[in-house]
């Protein structure tokens, strides 16, 4: 398989008030080709962190540096704002976590997904118009054309999140980054929206980057799962053996797992070793 | 809001028509009350200060007869009920009552001097929202950088330095020593009867009638009055909207349209001013008020004949009639802009139309 993203070393430092440096993302490495990734990771892991590095998002007093970090062949910590600018939406996408805070309030979620092909297509504002809908069509919204002129607050969760996909989708991305997509949304929109997801992504023959906290979830829907913790990658592991699991955190988050049935008294706790983020 | 998607094609236009009826009935009836509201305080104010209408009108030396009949002439001596609801029904006719001062009717007044401050203060705005808005939109982008610092100063002299002083040094310079700009008044004598006054907006007369130089020189004399009235507006409403940039420039929609690969330019000015745009209007629209309220200093210094001094003036002379009217123009100016705001509202965010 031919390697899409390249990651070695990633590091992002954040200043702090004293003007040291605190690092999220101490060191992060994998090689991604066209196939679903997940990230899994408690808060503060730096699973989201790793993502926004990819895009260029990371804020700008933050430090970002890596041994290599290309995309399809491009250095991205080499190329100018403008191309980086170019790649985004273009050919790497991003699904936000709640649709709620990630939609525009104030425009309406046709012209959200028109403007986003518009950025990078020279696209007139019909054609522009036809293909959203179509993309709306495409995430499974009955009737796009009505969907095309309501405002962000006039969606569901579920449809909103919809929505974001086609947004991201419209201008055809090799690689998208769906970070938490499915926490914000009730529990039966989440299958839902995952396998419209799974779908548009198994299609188009994408890369994808799950960036979740739902370890089952993302077991079930990726070929291979990155687990961090305090920023660094404990394990790397193919999602069908992850009850092989070695490290002794992946098996903490395993055993958090409740099933049905079971008896637990006391309740599992997540031991943490000092030692791991090392 | 599921109602929305189940129901009949073309549903939907009749539910938003009725709900935007709803929605204008309940507001005409809060400015109806918020009116009566208005003139019952107006009304109070001029019965319980100890300036007697009667007094004002005959002199102190006046028989208790002449008195007398005066203060029934005035209807002073129906029971108050009786008296708000005459003043009511006279105010709804323009009838403001007659000047002491000027021996005019009020109303007549008002037409002369509400025109020379909605003038000013419109300019003024324009001069303060027209620079303070992008000044604050580049101070919050480019935070920390010389426009933030710029816009910290330019505030803190609007804040403390007072308008007088500014003015009468603005007046020194431009006026007296460079000879750039007019000095006080509206326009100078030889202009002052080439042009009838239609509006009394002096731009609008001279424009109207083609005098052009008569326009030149009006423009003159306001535009330095006009000027220090749109600083301090301007110091204003651009730390407002860099506080409004930043609190939306920090939001997840924007990290959206980053993701999209949207310009900055873009990014700032068509999603993170538009939604900055809401609140904003309540401020724009505050500060034209607190300016159309006519500000006395600055029409002191500009021998600019505007409400401010005209009710200030009346005060001063204990013309109730004058000063009430006054009250019920700037009242009416609060209660008009707060409805444009709220229109405005309704456009420019979709979240607060009709629900």
């Amino acid at each position: 398989m031919s390697i899409l993203l390249d990651v070695q070393n990633l590091k992002v430092a954040f200043p702090n008030r004293d003007g040291d440096y605190v690092e999220a993302v101490r060191g992060v490495s994998f090689a991604l080709g066209r196939e679903r990734l997940g990230i899994v990771g408690e808060s503060g892991s730096g699973k989201s962190q790793t993502g926004r590095a990819i895009l260029g998002l990371t804020a700008p007093q933050a430090r970002v540096s890596a041994d290599r970090l290309t995309f399809d062949g491009i250095d991205l910590l080499k190329a100018s704002p403008a191309e980086r600018r170019a790649l985004r939406g273009a050919r790497i996408g991003m699904v936000l976590q709640d649709p709620k805070y990630s939609l525009n309030p104030v425009m309406n979620v046709g012209n959200q997904i028109v403007e986003a092909l518009q950025a990078h297509r020279k696209v007139g504002d019909r054609e522009a118009r036809e293909q959203a809908l179509a993309m709306l069509a495409a995430v499974q919204i009955d009737r796009p054309a009505r969907v095309f002129d309501l405002y962000p607050h006039e969606v569901s969760g579920g449809m909103g999140q919809r929505v974001m996909i086609a947004m991201m989708l419209i201008a055809e991305p090799d690689l998208l980054i769906a970070d938490e997509p499915t926490s914000a949304l009730d529990v039966t929109v989440q299958l839902q929206v995952l396998s419209i997801l799974d779908r548009l992504v198994a299609e188009r023959g994408m890369g994808l980057i799950f960036i979740s906290h739902d370890l089952r979830l993302v077991s079930s829907f990726c070929d291979r799962v990155l687990v961090m913790y305090a920023g660094r990658v404990v394990e790397e592991i193919a999602a069908a053996d992850l009850g092989a699991a070695q490290h002794a955190y992946t098996r903490g988050l395993l055993s958090c797992l409740p099933r049905l049935g079971e008896h637990r008294h006391p309740l599992p706790v997540l031991s943490r070793d000092p030692e791991w983020a090392r | 809001m599921t109602a929305l998607f189940t129901d009949r094609p073309g549903g939907r236009t009749s539910v938003r028509l009725r709900r935007f009826a709803g929605a204008l009935g309940r507001f005409l009836g809060a400015v109806v009350l918020t009116y009566l509201g208005l003139l019952a305080v107006t009304f109070f104010i001029g019965r319980v200060i100890p300036i007697d209408p009667v007094l004002a009108i005959v002199g102190d030396r006046a028989p208790e007869h002449v008195i007398q009949r005066v203060r029934e002439e005035l209807g002073l001596n129906l029971p108050l009920w009786k008296q708000f609801v005459i003043y009511l029904g006279k105010v709804l006719q323009g009838d403001f009552g007659t000047s002491v001062l000027s021996s005019n009717p009020v109303m007549q007044d008002i037409r002369r001097v509400f025109p020379a401050t909605l003038e000013l203060a419109t300019l003024g705005t324009v001069i303060g929202a027209g620079i303070g808005i992008p000044l604050g939109v580049w101070a919050a982008v480019r935070r920390g950088g010389i426009a933030d610092q710029l816009v910290r100063v330019m505030a803190l002299i609007g804040y403390s330095v007072p308008i007088f002083w500014l003015g009468l040094m603005a007046l020194v310079v431009f006026y007296a020593r460079l000879g750039w700009v007019g000095g006080p008044g509206r326009i100078d004598v030889v202009y002052e009867y080439t042009v009838t006054p239609w509006s009394g907006i002096m731009l609008l007369d001279t424009a109207i009638a083609g005098e052009w130089e008569a326009f030149a020189n009006a423009l003159s004399h306001l535009i330095l009055p006009a000027s220090l009235l749109g600083y301090f507006s301007m110091a204003y409403i651009s730390r407002m909207t860099r506080s409004f940039m930043l609190n939306e420039l920090a939001q997840e929609y924007i990290v959206t349209a980053r993701a999209k690969g949207l310009s900055e330019s873009r990014i700032i000015w068509r999603h993170a001013l538009r939604n900055a745009a809401v609140p904003l209007v309540t401020v724009v629209a505050l500060s034209y008020a607190g300016l159309l309220e006519g500000s006395v200093l600055t029409e002191t210094v500009f021998a600019w004949p505007g409400l401010g001094l005209y009710i200030t003036n009346s005060l001063q002379n204990a013309d109730m009639n004058a000063v009430l009217g006054g009250t019920i123009v700037v009242g009416s100016v609060f209660i008009g802009l707060n409805l444009l705001s709220d229109l405005l509202y309704r456009t420019l965010d979709p979240r607060t139309r009709a629900r």
